[in-house]
């Protein structure tokens, strides 16, 4: 019992806690990749103490919805980030565990989002806006789909048992495992704004996403977005960590397990980063009519998979 | 015995308010004032003492069945039957009545002096007592009846704001729609008389099993034309999208909310009680019919700009997704797996009653909108959350219940509609699994499109500059639409943070169907928390609700207080790369869904139409406008529809040539025509 709320607060902290560091790395081996030396790892961490201490600017446009928009985005990742497993599987959470409470509840903050986009009537906003939520609608099929599958495998849609019963440790569902966890990662590159779907270090292009909905926000308001879109990377690798490989994560309570599970987690987050930064090293930025194919495929990948368990 | 007499009477009661409000309205239509206070005031009263009846059934337990008067017509009785899904049913006509008759005292003043206020309040309060009588009588001719009194008054509901041609047109589109769904009622109603032998439908359950199975399968094809019809089922849809926007705001919320359900209703009482056992088929029917309705009315709301019609096409959609959880019911149930019937029928009719609150909410909302801008373009709006502050939040209330965010009441109920396709998908073998498969996947992909639709919705309407002098005279609206909105706008947060409580309720509703006596339970609820299945899926929307509001609440805190807390903030201008921004800049409704109308082009075939006017028309070098005229071809008018309409005057052509118009003739033809059936009786 007492475990378990040491292992809530340290779940409620870690996920902010890390998730700059992610965006670091991802940027450290994106610059190595280009032959540039590249900022620290520890930029983001310095980005954010910057804009925390800067004044702001508000577009008289503005209503209250872009206001409050920060606030709810990044209380969603927080609450997001306590209620999927990290390091620890054995610790039990029937009350926002459930998989469709995780992918409605980032909804909220995709919802809030693109209305803040909107709200200061600037072109690109809307603009980014738009293409938010033409690229979340095709995503959500192969969201929850790929969960689904792992769900069916495990026999619960609570995160925290599909992760204990261990998706690797049954070999006949192997291949409805490995298609969904593609179907997964093509998710994850768009719900988090990655490459091919969006470029996150672009700051003032005419197809930009993400960036173009909080291109009005400055100081602190812009901190909790740029925080909150780590938050959200963060979440999503250690979905795809935890849920299609479970390995080392803490199964039972003990301080040895706990500690193994939090170094295997940040060795599997190190191990994503590298996947990403070169995946984004790799290829091009795809056209923004191409991107239904992919998350289609995304979608049939996990029909498969679920017809595969038998 | 007690009991039972004083749920007798008060129902009387809850008819005769309605009634004396109806009648007297029509009374007091010489004054506009007297005229709309009687009606409402009536229709409250006949709304609240409809919710005490409803508690007094719930607290009394025991099914309800009376007759009034005696009547020497064959077949014909007025007899009632009110078991605990009727009782359902009347909870939401009555919740949903009593918002929007509150709403009504404030929202009709702008029809008088234009308008009859007293025909109006007598079609309304008519109309909520046909409803009424729709999901209490149990006797076939009674029951068509009170359907006919329920679709005539909603008809001249729909055509009351009679100057615009649009309305009248679309109200003839209605009354041809509900009459041809009535034809096929009428004629499953028969079929189900011949084989059974009564019109009661006590009697026709008993002797259901005399029906042969072809017989059945026709009955049941009707049925879902008929009741189709009326639940706007796609392809029998098209009437819904022109008829709802047509009529008054808090009319509208009432069909939308509520008519299109006692469609419903009929379903579950036909296919659940009447015709059991049934074949296979007829649930995974439902749920193609389910999955097709839910992806097009959500695809078909994206492409409007009308925010009525909008509103119009997500009915369809959320019908969509009660046919997915009653079609994976009856699948289940004609497998013999009762528990998880027993689950989908009660996040069907969960999503009934949420579906009211929240469409309801959102169509009171456009009223308010639309009672200030005069217009239902949502190109044309812009802004308004700063000039209407409460109905901006109470339709972003709807919206985000509408769109299935949690903690509000839309999210459970596609909870554990997903949860019941899930354990169908994870129980069931190869065809039915694929059919799940599909009906799971289309409910995925309509909750996503949701959400970019009401985005879409809300994000044009209210937020931004303004984008014509419209919405510049816009004020906040008067209180008793600001409390029938607010009520409403708590009714989705309590369904959503309650539903704990409120599924056992459902669950039991379910349970008191003949078919489910004794049925185990998958839902079990304890304390905040819902688990499904054996430990499938659990959730607590309460405590993710005080979750967020604490979190967020300690985020703010320590953004705002203790990190740098002398931040100055400046309001400035919108960066406008050095031009002045105009409404005109803004994104608008057609732009922002025009990147799913593109990728979806082969469903929505969009049509562009370019126009260009000259000065000079030889030249053509100097244009003085263009006009681009952008559109979605009506898939259904021009393949189902217009081919039917072909067919029908072709016949008609045909049969013209023996008309001459010679008396005589006519009386020969009745003469032959009497000598053939002669034969045939012979």
């Amino acid at each position: 019992m007492f475990i378990d709320i040491i292992i809530w607060i340290i779940q409620i902290i870690l996920v902010p806690a890390v998730a700059p560091l992610c965006v670091g790395i991802i940027r450290k081996i994106k610059a190595k990749l280009q032959n540039r030396q590249g900022a620290g790892i520890f930029q983001p961490y310095q980005d954010l103490w910057k804009l925390f201490h800067k004044d702001e600017v508000i577009s008289k446009d503005a209503s209250w919805i872009f206001r409050c928009a920060p606030y709810i985005v990044f209380t969603v990742t927080i609450i997001i980030g306590a209620s999927i497993p990290l390091f620890a599987s054995f610790i039990n959470n029937t009350v926002t565990g459930d998989l469709l409470i995780i992918i409605y509840t980032l909804a909220i903050g995709t919802f809030f989002l693109a209305l803040a986009g909107i709200d200061t009537g600037s072109a690109f906003g809307g603009f980014g806006s738009s293409r938010e939520m033409t690229v979340a609608a095709l995503a959500e099929g192969g969201f929850i789909f790929s969960l689904l599958t792992v769900a069916l495998i495990s026999g619960s849609t609570n995160v925290f048992t599909i992760s204990q019963t261990g998706l690797l440790y049954q070999s006949q569902y192997l291949l409805s495992g490995t298609l969904a966890f593609f179907g997964f990662f093509i998710v994850l590159l768009a719900e988090t704004a990655r490459f091919p779907f969006d470029n996150p270090a672009t700051h003032l292009e005419l197809t930009m996403i993400h960036e173009a909905m909080i291109l009005e926000y400055s100081g602190k308001k812009l901190a909790l977005m740029e925080w909150a879109s780590a938050n959200k990377l963060l979440i999503f690798i250690a979905l795809a960590s935890n849920l299609f490989f479970p390995l080392g994560i803490a199964q039972s309570a003990g301080i040895s397990a706990v500690m193994l599970g939090m170094v295997i987690f940040m060795i599997k987050i190190v191990i994503f980063c590298l996947v990403i930064a070169v995946l984004e090293s790799s290829i091009a930025k795809f056209r923004f009519f191409r991107l239904p194919d992919l998350l289609i495929i995304a979608f049939i990948f996990n029909v498969v998979a679920i017809i595969l368990i038998h | 015995m007690i009991n039972s007499i004083i749920s007798q009477i008060t129902f009387v009661a809850v008819l005769s308010f309605f009634a004396i409000g109806g009648i007297g309205a029509l009374l007091l239509r010489k004054h506009d004032t007297f005229a709309n206070i009687w009606s409402h005031f009536f229709a409250i009263l006949g709304s609240l003492s409809g919710l005490f009846f409803v508690a007094l059934m719930a607290s009394g337990g025991d099914d309800l069945s009376f007759s009034l008067g005696a009547f020497a017509v064959p077949f014909f009785s007025l007899s009632f039957h009110i078991d605990k899904l009727s009782a359902f049913f009347i909870f939401i006509i009555s919740l949903i009545s009593l918002f929007c008759s509150v709403y009504a005292i404030g929202y009709v003043k702008h029809f008088y002096k234009k308008y009859d206020i007293g025909a109006l309040g007598f079609f309304y309060n008519l109309f909520i007592l046909g409803m009424l009588l729709v999901v209490s009588s149990s006797n076939w001719l009674f029951f068509l009846i009170a359907w006919e009194v329920m679709s005539i008054t909603s008809y001249f509901l729909v055509v009351y704001d009679r100057n615009d041609p649009q309305n009248v047109k679309a109200g003839f589109l209605y009354l041809i729609m509900t009459h041809v769904g009535t034809a096929f009622i009428i004629t499953a109603a028969l079929l189900l008389y011949k084989f059974t032998g009564s019109f009661e439908f006590e009697a026709i359950q008993s002797g259901a099993s005399s029906i042969p199975l072809s017989i059945k399968n026709t009955i049941f094809i009707f049925t879902i034309i008929g009741f189709g019809t009326k639940c706007g089922i796609v392809p029998f849809h098209i009437w819904l999208p022109d008829a709802h926007p047509a009529a008054p705001s808090h009319v509208s919320a009432l069909m939308s909310g509520v008519m299109i359900k006692t469609g419903i209703y009929m379903m579950i009482r036909i296919f659940f009680g009447m015709l059991w056992p049934v074949p296979v088929w007829w649930g995974l029917a439902l749920l193609v019919l389910g999955s097709i309705s839910s992806l097009l009315g959500v695809l078909y709301a994206l492409t409007e700009h009308d925010i009525k019609r909008l509103l119009a096409y997500h009915s369809i959609e959320n019908i969509g997704i009660i046919l997915l959880g009653l079609g994976g019911a009856l699948t289940f149930l004609s497998l013999n797996m009762l528990p998880l019937a027993l689950l989908s029928l009660t996040a069907a009719l969960f999503h009934t009653l949420n579906h009211a609150t929240f469409k309801s909410l959102l169509f009171l909302g456009a009223g308010s909108v639309i009672n200030q801008t005069h217009t239902r373009n949502i190109e044309e709006y812009g802004g308004l959350i700063k000039y209407m502050p409460y109905t901006a939040f109470f339709f972003l209330v709807g919206s985000m219940a509408i769109s299935a965010l949690p903690p509000f009441n839309g999210f459970f109920s596609e909870w554990l509609t997903f949860q019941s396709l899930f354990l169908g998908i994870a129980s069931l073998s190869l065809y039915e699994k694929w059919i799940f498969i599909l009906a799971a996947g289309s409910l995925a992909f309509t909750g996503g499109l949701a959400l970019a639709c009401f985005v879409k919705a809300f994000g044009v309407t209210f937020l931004a500059r303004p984008r014509s002098s419209h919405t510049s005279g816009a004020k906040e609206s008067s209180l008793s639409l600001r409390i029938g909105m607010g009520a409403m706008a708590l009714l989705c947060l309590l369904f959503g943070i309650g539903s704990s409580h409120v599924v056992v309720f459902l669950e039991s509703v379910g349970k008191n169907l003949a078919i489910f006596k004794g049925t185990a339970s998958l839902i079990s609820s304890s304390g905040q928390q819902v688990v499904v299945g054996n430990n499938f899926g659990s959730v607590s929307l309460l405590f993710l609700c005080i979750c967020f509001v604490f979190v967020a609440g300690l985020v703010f805190y320590i953004v705002t207080f203790v990190i740098n807390k002398n931040q100055k903030i400046e309001t400035g201008a919108t960066w406008d790369c050095g031009t002045d921004l105009t409404g005109r800049m803004e994104i608008t409704a057609t732009g922002f869904s025009r990147s799913i109308v593109t990728i979806f082009k082969g469903i929505l075939r969009p049509s562009i139409q370019h126009d260009i006017e000259y000065h000079d028309a030889q030249s053509r070098y100097l244009p003085k406008s263009r006009t681009i005229t952008l559109g979605v071809q009506d898939v259904y008018q021009s393949y189902f529809y217009q081919p039917l309409n072909r067919m029908v005057s072709l016949i008609a052509l045909r049969v013209k040539s023996i008309q001459s118009g010679n008396t005589n003739m006519y009386i020969l033809y009745i003469f032959i025509a009497l000598i053939i059936s002669l034969l045939f009786v012979l």
